[in-house]
């Protein structure tokens, strides 16, 4: 019976019950869906399921590949490790929204059709903005309606671009689009949102540091790892991605450099990351195909557990301000420990999971020649090692003494992190399993002494950059601030412009008002000065009078015609 | 390797790490590491598919100088583009 249900539809209908539970069987219940899910996608065999005629066009809810498999895995971990990390955390709201959420980004993956996938699409976005409105303050209520906004636009783009193509090619199935139409560049732009693009990207920096410490974690994983698959299927080995990848990669970093909270930085190096995978799809050789599923299978854990970890430390200090912090690792040495092996495996270093994943896409650029993307991803991954290799857990938990002495973090936030640690590691030492899930056969080894060289000779002389920056002082200190990115244009400039607009249509209005109301005003007077209940033509006139008046305009009658 | 106030509580014992002259070891031993790392390329034959990745030191220098460089623009980039921490509230 079980086999028969789409997979993520059993947590969206599971989270339906999720606020009629006690609190005390809660946390289990939900932690029981994802490993039903996960149980159910393995006992499952390749193929379409749910095949349905709609208007006469096919549509087939559930699609499973290897493609769909590996990104649904991964996501069903991700779901697990979120749970347990956010079991102490009580909140109706969040539970029932990130449950639904990560069963529609689930859902999404195994879609089919276009339409299929538009209605999960849609459903990723509504439920998710509930999760950075579960931070509860006012940026995350204003964050939030930012985010919405940006997310429905996506699938509005995904609907429109879904229509045109099955107009051009009388089919809604989703399978490679490519750009030769308009509808592929209306659905290439949709997913572009959701994966965040350059200028595309600010509701991510935006939204996931606002909401709560659990919150983030699940938001981090699903949204743009769905566009990311989203991508691998629809727009393999186009040309342009290489570009827009690499972009990716490389801007976000300056941005991560000088953010200070911490959280905002790990969502800038969630960018830069994306940029990786965006390249390798752009690439689209089977070996660049393979290092972009398998680098968003590593980065999703690792990205996790860096982002838990600054969620222990937010959830136990307050904040997760760069200025605020430092010296933490004295009293939370469980958070730190984990921090560093996220960051390890964020940097790409040999034995953690980074290193047997994105080597792939940089090895598959080299293989195919080419050189400037080849240059910039090297050089984003020299830089990746600065900003969450280094940054995140020296200003966290070493630097200056903050004095401040927080409690260790509570055991579940610990067993979700240590569990997302022991992957990372795994995947590291052990890559075999996670290469047999990969799309394609995997021929590349990543343990070659050159491979291993190479890379600790660009990580460890990065890392001899910042001691050298950090001894001569010219390291720029975590200062509190806002620093402007690409939103600055809706958030100031186009709401000045929105104000500076209302303002003056608002003055033209009030004058026109005003003319055209003094205008109406002496037709009104006129009118009441003859016909008011003093008017010339309203007055009561005696009956005399009245006769006087008849008898002297016959008698001019009377004169007129005569003559 | 900050000069900060020392905000240790009273009685609290000061860590390996906190003595300013074992974070000076650190520094010693990273620049040995990489020193070690460097001398590997003397033995070490790579294949290169673009002609300078079998240079003498090319990770390594590309590894210091680019993180060099996108600090200090960075660090530049403040100047234009940094504001209060309440800027988009007010």
């Amino acid at each position: 019976m079980i086999a028969s249900i789409p997979p993520g539809l059993i947590m969206i209908i599971g989270a339906v019950l999720v606020p009629l539970l006690p609190s005390r069987v809660r946390g289990a219940y939900m932690l029981a869906l994802p490993l039903i899910g996960i149980w159910q996608l393995f006992s499952l065999d390749p193929g379409s399921y749910g095949q349905m005629t709609l208007f006469g066009f096919d549509l087939v809810h559930v699609r499973i590949d290897k493609l769909s498999i590996v990104f649904g895995a991964i996501f069903y971990i991700a779901a697990i490790l979120g749970i347990v990390y956010a079991l102490h955390n009580d909140d109706r709201t969040e539970q029932t929204a990130s449950l639904a959420y990560m069963g529609a980004a689930i859902g999404a993956t195994f879609a089919g059709d276009l339409i299929t996938l538009f209605v999960y699409w849609e459903l990723t976005a509504v439920t998710s903005v509930f999760i950075v409105w579960a931070g509860k303050t006012e940026r995350s209520y204003q964050a939030g309606m930012r985010y919405l906004i940006i997310q429905v636009l996506s699938g509005v783009l995904l609907a429109a671009g879904a229509v045109v193509l099955a107009k051009e090619t009388g089919s809604f199935a989703f399978d490679f689009i490519g750009i030769e139409s308009l509808g592929g560049w209306l659905v290439l732009a949709a997913f572009g949102i959701k994966c965040a693009f350059p200028l595309l990207h600010n509701w991510l920096q935006d939204s996931y540091p606002e909401a709560s410490p659990t919150g983030t974690v699940f938001l981090s994983a699903f949204t743009t790892k769905l566009a990311v698959y989203a991508l691998a299927r629809g727009y393999p080995g186009t040309e342009m991605l290489i570009w827009i990848g690499i972009v990716m990669s490389a801007w976000p970093i300056f941005y991560a450099v000088i953010e200070n909270d911490l959280r905002r930085v790990l969502a800038y190096s969630l960018n830069n990351q994306l940029g990786f995978m965006v390249a390798g799809v752009g690439i689209g050789t089977e070996l660049a195909i393979n290092g972009a599923a398998g680098h968003a299978f590593a980065h999703i854990l690792y990205k996790a557990l860096l982002l838990m970890s600054m969620g222990a430390v937010l959830h136990r200090t307050g904040t997760a301000k760069g200025s605020e912090l430092g010296g933490l690792y004295r009293t939370m040495p469980w958070t730190t420990g984990f921090c560093i092996i996220g960051a390890a495996a964020a940097s790409a270093f040999p034995l953690f999971s980074g290193f047997v994943t994105k080597t792939m896409i940089l090895t598959a650029a080299a293989a195919e020649g080419h050189l400037v993307p080849y240059l910039v991803l090297l050089f984003s991954s020299a830089a990746v090692f600065y900003h969450s290799g280094i940054k995140i857990p020296y200003f966290a938990f070493f630097a200056q003494d903050s004095g401040k002495r927080p409690d260790e973090a509570p055991p579940n936030m610990l067993i979700a992190m240590g569990l997302a640690a022991a992957a990372c590691v795994g995947i590291g030492v052990y890559p075999d399993p996670l290469y047999a899930m990969l799309p394609f056969p995997v021929t590349y080894v990543p343990y070659t002494t050159e491979h291993v060289i190479s890379d600790l000779q660009l990580l460890m002389f990065s890392a001899l950059a910042f001691a050298v920056l950090q001894r001569t002082g010219l390291y720029p200190p975590e200062l509190r601030s806002t620093v402007l990115d690409f939103d600055w244009v809706y958030r100031r400039l186009g709401r000045d412009w929105a104000v500076f607009l209302a303002e003056r249509t608002g003055n033209a209005l009030r004058t026109v008002y005003a003319d055209f109301g003094g205008m109406l005003n002496r037709v009104i007077d006129a009118v009441f000065h003859y016909h008011g209940p003093k008017g010339l033509l309203a007055r009561t006139q005696e009956i005399g009078q009245a006769t006087l008046v008849i008898t002297v305009v016959l008698a001019i009658f009377l004169t007129a015609f005569y003559l | 390797m900050y000069h900060h106030p020392d905000r240790r509580a009273e009685g609290e014992k000061p860590n390996w790490i906190d003595h300013p002259g074992n974070v000076r070891k650190v520094f010693w031993a990273l620049v040995v590491v990489c020193a070690a790392l460097l001398s590997l390329d003397l033995f070490l034959h790579k294949h290169d598919k673009f002609g300078f990745e079998s240079l003498f030191g090319f990770f390594g220098f590309y590894g210091f100088v680019l993180p060099f460089l996108l600090v200090l623009s960075a660090k530049a980039l403040r100047r234009i583009l940094m504001r209060d921490e309440d800027y988009y509230d007010r």
